[in-house]
């Protein structure tokens, strides 16, 4: 069995080492040595098993002032007291720390340790829980055996109607001191589970200057998302790991701490406070794995420069497989399928389909392009400069103009944005409507993707996981009156500014990937196939 | 290159030679020298009819209809019923030659306001009706196959007859018009609590007055949640949320890219649209082809809100059905620079909509299926008047 730390473990430790650093280090920014660490968190369990419910702020802060007072009757070793006492109720809170001061046990060990207590308490917590919603998923036997266990997490982004998860998330921003974002706007009571935020409130505001926790050049990511500045699947993730690249330059470990793992738990606020100012794309979701991943794997021998050089490559390897050379793949296999003659229709700003119709332009075919664009995003204005100065022939109309365009059509190229599991595709909102139509001229629809932008998750509808952009983008001035200034005042009104949509796969043809041109049934293989790899 | 910034209306049935001989035709006919007996009638007539002309001409400048298609039929039946009244005409066939001139100066001047065209037919048909009433000829000359074939159509001559009362009649039968068209709303309205139950999720698209007061009738006695599609680039959407939440509707508005995303949610799609064609199809707002074909996948309804003075006796045609085409400053504004010059942008009025994709037309006679468009057309509207 391999030595594979899952995130969901590596989040559940994380969790808890944070709590305790803000004892000692709110307002200071300092952080405690392993020996306060160790007797509060021996104090805190004491006092979490006093009291049986009610995990309320008021009363966390009443722990906190209490763990002053020393709690006696705990061995010194933390494992045989952990695995001795299994704390009720709150699971996260409850489950145990990473023993990263007992060397002696192996890492495998603990995890079995680890996971015999999560089934424990597990079990106990579905006794006294009647029929809330839980974070931490439903499945009572986690038993490792060939096919994956899903223990997977719910995403906080679509829990905005669960009060239980909302207050355990701020509890968590407080914990990262990471500031946490207001939602604005009536929403539409079918969307009520996300969350919609307005430009207008930069997550940043309430961030004090320095800011201690969180790298500036995160900080300066997180605006630039928060405000559309950078948008798209592909630059999204390239500037974040581009900015963890700066974190990791400036990065030191403090003593006593082994860089394989501290660093991974400086990353955790910064990846929440990036997901406060846009939620994490599934490209962003998998990058970030892989850099955990990596970082996880330094030996711990190994000295801090070279670990920094060898985590630098990995990231720049990472990018130029998966991104570029990705692209340029993908192209020679998408020029292929271009013809003399053709008239492509492309949807929005994708820049791979920018990339290949560029390419294929350079290597002397003859089409022209038609590019489709829709309110409020109005992006395919920037894909059509890109074309345009290339040279290529273009012709621009907005979607409701779609049924009109597409006789003249021959081929539709759309960009992913991510391609689930079980085989829908994830994109940019109206690139279903696009495939719908398409499929009722009977014109090819080809999805062009990397892989690393197939994801693990299933979805059917663009209902249950999405997300709202800022509603005032809808409001638009015509010959001088804006039917919409003020929506807010109207009690009945609601504006809906959706990002995602899914492409069901009968609509799409052909999805053309780096590893080949496949069919969209054959995501969870190559899914299969890259974790076999891995 | 860019679309010239005015509209190019392309209509194949009427061609444009001939909008060219009529009008100059017309030009003789009116202007009739000023010593002749009723002139002043007649010039204040034809001073109607052209401000009547240059209102179409103005309106429909894509930015949807400066007035709705009702009141254009009002004004056409009205200005109809003031020519029947005032101008100079001995026979039956002589008015209908008058009415058939200015009918076709009127097509021309704006032809994608259909209503216009229709209430003409109308008329022409219930001059006919009049005509036969008075000659005491059996009134449905259609009805016998036999007939059909043998008497060649309705010629001429045989409205060469002159009756008494035939311009008081044919003038009360235009007003018998009229009060059908004021009350055509209502009558649609009224029928809008048998088609919404209550907590339905029903979606339409763009502003269509019918559907609007068809909407807040329901909502007087249901409680129902509405989703606007925009309609981008007119946003008439806009204007229609901002209307239906004054009645305390639940209204949504979504830019048309999320139609099909959140179809799957909808109970009904409820559409106006801007005429209906022979075969049941539409010509409505663009845009609409997709709803409905989102519609069609989801197997949600689609209702048509359609008064009958919106049917027209046209088919499609293979391609390119009747498009119209405004601006493209509308699509692509002159602020996006250089590479305008280089671009060529579409802005397209209206879209077709195949019978296939609609489940029911409702209009101020009654529910029908879009099968049946073609059986109401042959009462509203003689043959012979398809052509004008």
């Amino acid at each position: 069995m391999g030595e594979r730390l899952t995130t969901s473990t590596l989040l559940v430790t994380e969790e808890d080492e944070k709590k305790h650093e803000i004892i000692g280090a709110k307002g200071e920014g300092k952080e405690l040595t392993k020996e306060e660490k160790q007797r509060l968190r021996k104090e805190k369990k004491q006092h979490k098993k006093n009291k049986k419910d009610d995990r309320g702020p008021p009363e966390k802060e009443k722990e906190k002032e209490k763990a002053s007072v020393p709690a006696p009757s705990k061995p010194a070793t933390q494992s045989p007291a952990h695995k001795a006492a299994p704390v009720p109720v709150n699971a996260s809170a409850s489950e145990s720390p990473v023993a990263a001061e007992k060397p002696a046990k192996s890492k495998a060990e603990l995890r079995a340790e680890r996971r015999a207590r999560q089934d424990s308490e597990r079990a106990s917590k579905q006794g006294k829980k009647e029929g809330g919603q839980q974070s931490t998923s439903s499945k009572p036997k986690a038993t490792p055996n060939e096919l994956q266990p899903v223990v997977k997490r719910l995403p906080d982004h679509v829990q905005v109607d669960d009060p239980v998860a909302l207050k355990k998330l701020a509890k968590k921003l407080e914990r990262q001191q990471v500031p946490l974002r207001s939602d604005y706007g009536y929403k539409v009571s079918l969307f009520s589970h996300l969350h919609q935020y307005s430009r207008k409130n930069p997550p940043t505001q309430q961030i004090s200057i320095p800011v201690t926790v969180i790298h500036p050049s995160i900080v300066r990511l997180g605006l630039q998302y928060s405000q559309g500045i950078i948008a798209g699947s592909n630059a999204r993730s390239v500037a974040l790991l581009h900015a963890f690249k700066q974190v990791i330059q400036d990065y030191s470990t403090p003593p006593n701490e082994e860089l394989s793992r501290d660093l991974v738990n400086k990353l955790s606020p910064y990846i929440s406070f990036l997901s406060q100012c846009r939620p994490l794309s599934a490209s962003m979701g998998n990058a970030i794995k892989y850099i955990k991943k990596e970082i996880s794997n330094i030996p711990s021998q190994c000295k801090e420069e070279e670990a920094k050089r060898i985590l630098q490559e990995c990231i720049d390897s990472y990018i130029n497989e998966k991104i570029i050379l990705a692209s340029e793949a993908i192209s020679k296999y998408a020029i292929e399928k271009i013809s003399d003659g053709d008239v492509i229709l492309v949807y929005g700003c994708s820049s791979l389909v920018n990339h290949i119709l560029c390419e294929a332009f350079e290597k002397q075919r003859k089409f022209r392009v038609i590019v489709v664009d829709s309110r409020p995003r109005l992006e395919g204005r920037e894909a059509l400069r890109r074309l345009v100065k290339k040279g290529i022939r273009c012709t621009y109309v907005l979607i409701s103009a779609l049924s009109y365009i597409l006789p003249e059509v021959s081929k539709v190229f759309l960009g992913a944005h991510a391609l689930l599991a079980n085989g829908y595709v994830m994109s940019r909102v109206g690139t279903s409507q696009i495939a719908l139509v398409a499929k009722a001229y009977n014109v090819p629809v080809l999805v062009c993707c990397e892989t690393y932008k197939f994801c693990e998750r299933v979805q059917t509808d663009s209902f249950v996981s999405n997300e709202l952009d800022d509603p005032d983008d809808l409001i638009v001035t015509r010959n001088g009156k804006t039917h919409l200034e003020n929506w807010q005042t109207v009690k009945s009104l609601g504006l809906l500014n959706l990002v995602y949509d899914v492409t069901p796969p009968d609509f799409v043809d052909l999805v053309i990937t780096d590893l080949g041109m496949i069919p969209c049934t054959s995501v969870p293989v190559v899914l299969r196939v890259k974790n076999v790899d891995q | 290159e860019i679309h010239e910034p005015e509209e190019v209306s392309v209509w194949f049935r009427e061609g444009s030679s001939c909008c060219q001989e009529t009008l100059a035709r017309n030009q003789r006919f009116t202007e009739t020298p000023v010593n002749m007996p009723g002139a002043d009638k007649e010039t204040d007539l034809s001073e109607r009819i052209e401000s009547f002309l240059s209102e179409l001409k103005r309106c429909g400048s894509g930015a949807g209809s400066l007035r709705g298609s009702a009141e254009t039929a009002r004004e056409t039946t009205a200005l109809l019923r003031r020519i029947t009244a005032q101008a100079r005409w001995g026979n039956a066939g002589e008015l209908m030659e008058i009415i058939r001139k200015e009918g076709r100066r009127m097509t021309a001047a704006q032809p994608s306001e259909t209503t216009v065209g229709n209430m003409i037919r109308r008329v022409l048909k219930i001059i006919r009706e009049e005509y036969a009433r008075g000659s005491s000829e059996e009134t449905d000359q259609q009805e016998s196959l036999h007939k059909l074939l043998t008497s060649g159509g309705s010629s001429e001559d045989n409205f060469r007859q002159h009756f008494t009362h035939l311009k008081a009649n044919v003038i009360e039968a235009i007003n018998e018009l009229l009060t059908e068209l004021e009350g055509t709303t209502d009558n649609i309205s009224m029928q809008a609590l048998e088609h919404i139950h209550s907590n339905e999720v029903i979606m339409t698209i763009g502003r269509s007055r019918t559907v609007e007061a068809f909407l807040k009738d329901a909502a007087r006695k249901r409680k129902f949640h509405v989703i606007v599609a925009e309609c981008a680039p007119f946003c008439q959407g806009h204007e229609m949320a901002t209307s239906l939440c004054k009645e305390d509707i639940e209204t949504t508005v979504i830019p048309d890219a999320a139609i099909f995303a959140v179809m799957s949610r909808v109970n009904k799609v409820i559409i106006g649209t801007q005429t209906v064609l022979a075969n049941g199809g539409l010509r409505a707002v663009n845009g609409t082809h997709t709803l409905a074909l989102a519609a069609k996948h989801h197997s949600t309804p689609l209702i048509v809100c359609a008064p009958m003075f919106k049917l027209s006796p046209q088919f499609p045609n293979e391609e390119d059905t009747f498009h119209k085409f405004v601006s493209p400053h509308e699509v692509l504004p002159f602020t996006e620079g250089e590479i305008l010059s280089k671009v060529n942008a579409h802005c397209p009025v209206f879209d077709y909509v195949p019978p296939e994709l609609i489940t029911l037309f409702i209009s101020n006679i009654g529910g029908n299926a879009p099968s049946y468009i073609y059986r109401l057309m042959s009462e509203l509207y003689h043959p012979e008047d398809h052509e004008l």
